[in-house]
């Protein structure tokens, strides 16, 4: 038997992405955020989370995927990275599922070099595949992103 | 007695064998010290007739033995005779034999009960985990938030119940944040304690006669301040023992005691913790400062003069700035003062030095209460809030509608208020952190809120839309996501729940170039203020090249300063131009013409983007000609001798000099009209006399 673990699932620009549940601390909806100016462009501001001020990460931008449509709002996805909790803004939530190893397998080769560090591989779903995020990655903020923001 | 075992150490290791020294006496109290498990609590009860109780208090025999003269042998034939049955207490008999003064018996069971209830006070207390208090302190914010929320319900409620227990959950709610933050405080004693011996120390070291002297050791302080001023203070005690108090014959000579005071005093004032370290010394020798910062070249001759004794005094702060003639192991190494500086100014406190020769100095340490939690005022720009840290702002100043017209000016382009006859750089928030404009609406008074900051020793001042109040906010600081961004120091969650940035104005004045670096401040800033017209000195225009880089004409090759809108600069072949006063001024780019291969691509770039905001140009007369420079930002007009020059690194600058402390490319200008290949025709055709055109 092989081994299985949980993913909670959310969309983004219709693609399905999972995080490990046993990282995720919560998920809730569009909180009022206060926009940092000068931040990086994925770092979208920061949220007051019971007491507790979040950093929110734009996943679209972090992934380089088209910005979200105006208006819509985002679902916080708030996982615990290394540094505290990060929130990831993601356009929907979907199911925790459970996958079993088996269904793994890592990024194409064809998969574009930025993002693929924060995709160690996607899980082979009955329906569809599941694009595994790295959370350390993700909310590690790359030099090459920072650099750029902090130069302009 | 450790000073006793120390001795002993000491002359082991000279001699090489134990010394002559007599130890009896110490023999003996550590024998006694031996039998102290047992003996306390039948000579505690026997001599106070107090019930039993396993107090660590000392028998009042040692007491007596140490502050009178009273021998060992006294009272081992006291004590004998209390073991014989004698009903008496041990300072009766002493008394009795003459061996001590009542008074003394009295003192002498005065401090035994004070070390009593010491023990009984040890007993209630206990150790808690520092990161179990920083969780509750977490969720007591959280509660206080829960609270706000709730109490905004029962505003609307009718219920009256509902209403008056949710009073009562405010009420509560207070006091345990309040209870709480106490938890943090620690008396600054805790610290101080290891003081008498530190000076002690010190004083042995070179053969100097200190007291110590402690005053408001309760003063408490937030806990991770404690441990942030702990070693400043250290190196200010062993400073002035070292290098304050004088030598017991001088001070004789001086008509002062032999023995020198120190003197520690804390109290609270104005939400600010003052610790003042006062020695009853030599004082500073302001003379001697000055000829040891000349012969450093901290300062100049001429600001030697002017320089009003505080600031003589202050200059001891300055990194690898020391007086003492020799080095011992204390001080005397350069290092120190500055340190204790920058570890106060850490935490965002200041230190300040006050002396009169031959009476003694004093240093004072400000520092906030607590990190946790400071004064801030609020302020609204942009439609958002940002908290400005209290200890950092001097003033506000309101500038009505009809005052902001004559009352700020522009240094070409860059805007100055006259606050009290000095020009105070004007730095616009929303502009600095790219925000919106003032909203119109808010226009209708048109007054200008100018925040008056220090940063660094410089001032200048914040233009903001809107100043809302001051607040106690809880800082909270960025996670790593942000930490690149430098303007902002933290985060804090305002009343209703909104978070707002806490603005860092040493990184906020640094990005506006108000000060350029963190440590050319104090010294190129008294430079420019003591910096008097004189002959042999030539003004330069400082100015910012690409990259940052400072650079710097002659003001003699200056025309004018002008501004222009991105969108008023044209192209016209490879070349910028812009129209300026009926004419066609070419554009130079410094950019272009410096050598960098990565900007020469860069020179068939497009039109600078209209959201670039205002280009600066630097119009120049050079050989009759006229043609503008394009600089990233106007610095400063200075004046300097320029006499540290090195030859030029590349072929459009002249030589690199130093100004103001910093190096300063000196550009030549005529190469760089070459490198520009500007056809000297059609300069010429622009050298046109203005009065002809127009």
């Amino acid at each position: 038997m092989a081994q299985t673990s949980q993913f909670c699932t959310f969309y983004l620009d219709k693609l399905l992405f999972g995080v490990e549940l046993k990282g995720v601390q919560e998920v809730i909806r569009s909180l009022d955020m206060t926009k940092v100016p000068l931040a990086p462009e994925v770092v979208t501001g920061l949220i007051n989370l019971r007491g507790q001020i979040v950093t929110a990460v734009d996943l679209r931008a972090r992934l380089g995927l088209a910005s979200r449509p105006a208006g819509a709002l985002a679902m916080n996805v708030v996982v615990r990275s290394d540094d505290g909790a990060v929130s990831l803004l993601v356009d929907e939530i979907g199911d925790v599922v459970e996958v079993d190893e088996n269904t793994f397998e890592p990024p194409p080769e064809t998969l574009r070099c930025p993002v693929r560090e924060m995709i160690p591989g996607v899980h082979k779903l009955d329906d569809r595949l599941m694009h595994v995020l790295d959370i350390e990655k993700a909310c590690q903020m790359a030099d090459v992103t920072t650099a750029a923001t902090a130069a302009r | 007695m450790v000073d006793a075992v120390r001795q002993m150490l000491n002359q082991i290791e000279i001699s090489g064998q134990e010394g002559e020294r007599d130890d009896s006496l110490l023999i003996s109290t550590l024998t006694r010290l031996q039998q102290v498990p047992e003996t306390p609590a039948k000579s505690a009860a026997a001599e106070l007739k107090i019930p039993f109780e396993p107090a660590v208090a000392p028998p009042i025999g040692d007491i007596l033995m140490e502050r009178t003269g009273v021998t060992q042998a006294e009272i081992q034939l006291a004590a004998d005779m209390q073991k014989k049955g004698d009903p008496r207490h041990m300072g009766e008999i002493l008394v009795e034999q003459g061996a001590v003064r009542p008074a003394d018996v009295v003192e002498a069971l005065k401090i035994q009960q004070a070390a009593r209830t010491q023990a009984a006070l040890s007993d209630s207390t206990i150790r808690v985990d520092v990161g179990l208090l920083d969780k509750v302190m977490n969720l007591v914010g959280e509660l206080v938030l829960a609270r706000n929320q709730v109490l905004q319900f029962a505003s609307r409620m009718k219920d009256t119940g509902f209403v008056a227990v949710s009073q009562r959950l405010n009420l509560i709610t207070t006091e345990l944040q309040e209870g709480v933050m106490k938890t943090r405080m620690q008396p600054i004693g805790n610290i101080w304690g290891q003081f008498p011996r530190t000076v002690r120390d010190v004083a042995l070291g070179c053969g100097k006669e200190v007291g110590i002297e402690m005053e408001g050791k309760e003063t408490e302080l937030d806990k991770t301040i404690i441990e942030a001023i702990k070693d400043p203070l250290t190196h200010l005690v062993r400073n002035s023992v070292d290098q304050g108090i004088e030598l017991p014959d001088d001070r004789v000579k001086g008509g002062k005691a032999r023995s020198g005071r120190l003197i520690l005093r804390a109290f609270h004032e104005g939400g600010q913790v003052n610790i003042e370290i006062s020695d009853d010394g030599a004082g500073l020798d302001a003379d001697r400062i000055r000829k040891k910062a000349l012969e450093r070249g901290v300062i100049t001759t001429e600001q030697a003069a002017h320089m009003a004794e505080r600031e003589v005094f202050n200059l001891i702060f300055l990194p690898g700035f020391s007086t003492a003639e020799k080095v011992t192991n204390v001080s005397g190494r350069g290092v120190g003062m500055d340190v204790v500086k920058t570890n106060v100014e850490k935490i965002g406190g200041t230190v300040d030095v006050q002396s009169t020769r031959g009476q003694g100095t004093t240093v004072r340490v400000k520092i906030p209460l607590t990190l946790a939690i400071i004064p801030a005022l609020v302020v609204t720009c942009g439609g958002d809030r940002y908290a400005i840290p209290q200890v950092s702002l001097i003033e506000l100043v309101r500038l009505k509608a009809e005052e902001v017209g004559k009352g700020i000016e522009l240094v070409h382009g860059a805007p100055v208020y006259r606050l009290r006859g000095r020009l105070l750089p004007l730095v616009y928030l929303n502009r600095e952190l790219k925000l919106a404009e003032k909203p119109s609406t808010s226009k209708d008074d048109g007054a200008v809120n100018i925040i008056v900051l220090q940063a660094d020793g410089r001032q200048f001042g914040l233009v903001v839309d809107h100043i809302n109040d001051t607040e106690e906010i809880v800082v909270k600081p960025l996670r790593k996501q942000l930490k690149t961004v430098k303007t902002f120091a933290g985060s804090s969650i305002m009343g209703d729940g909104k978070v707002a940035l806490i603005l860092d104005v040493l990184g906020l004045a640094q990005r506006a170039s108000v000060i350029t670096e963190t440590r050319d401040r104090a010294v190129t800033g008294k430079a420019a203020e003591t910096a008097s017209a004189k002959e042999e000195k030539q003004t330069f225009l400082l100015f910012a090249g690409p990259g940052d880089s400072r650079m710097a004409i002659p003001l003699s090759t200056l025309a004018r300063l002008e501004e222009f809108p991105a969108n008023q600069v044209e192209m016209s072949g490879s070349q910028w131009v812009a129209q300026y006063r009926g004419q066609i001024l070419p554009l130079i780019r410094l950019s272009v013409v410096l050598e960098e291969r990565r900007n020469k691509l860069r020179s068939l770039e497009a039109l600078p983007s209209v959201d670039s905001g205002p280009i600066q140009v630097l119009v120049l007369n050079h050989d009759g000609r006229t043609f503008g420079l394009v600089v990233e930002r106007i610095v400063d007009i200075v004046e300097d001798r320029a006499d540290v020059r090195t030859p030029a690194t590349r072929p459009t600058v002249l030589y690199s000099v130093v100004i103001g402390d910093r190096v300063t490319e000196m550009l030549d200008i005529p190469t760089i009209l070459r490198k520009a290949s500007i056809p000297a025709a059609r300069l010429k055709a622009v050298q046109t006399p203005p009065e002809v055109v127009n």
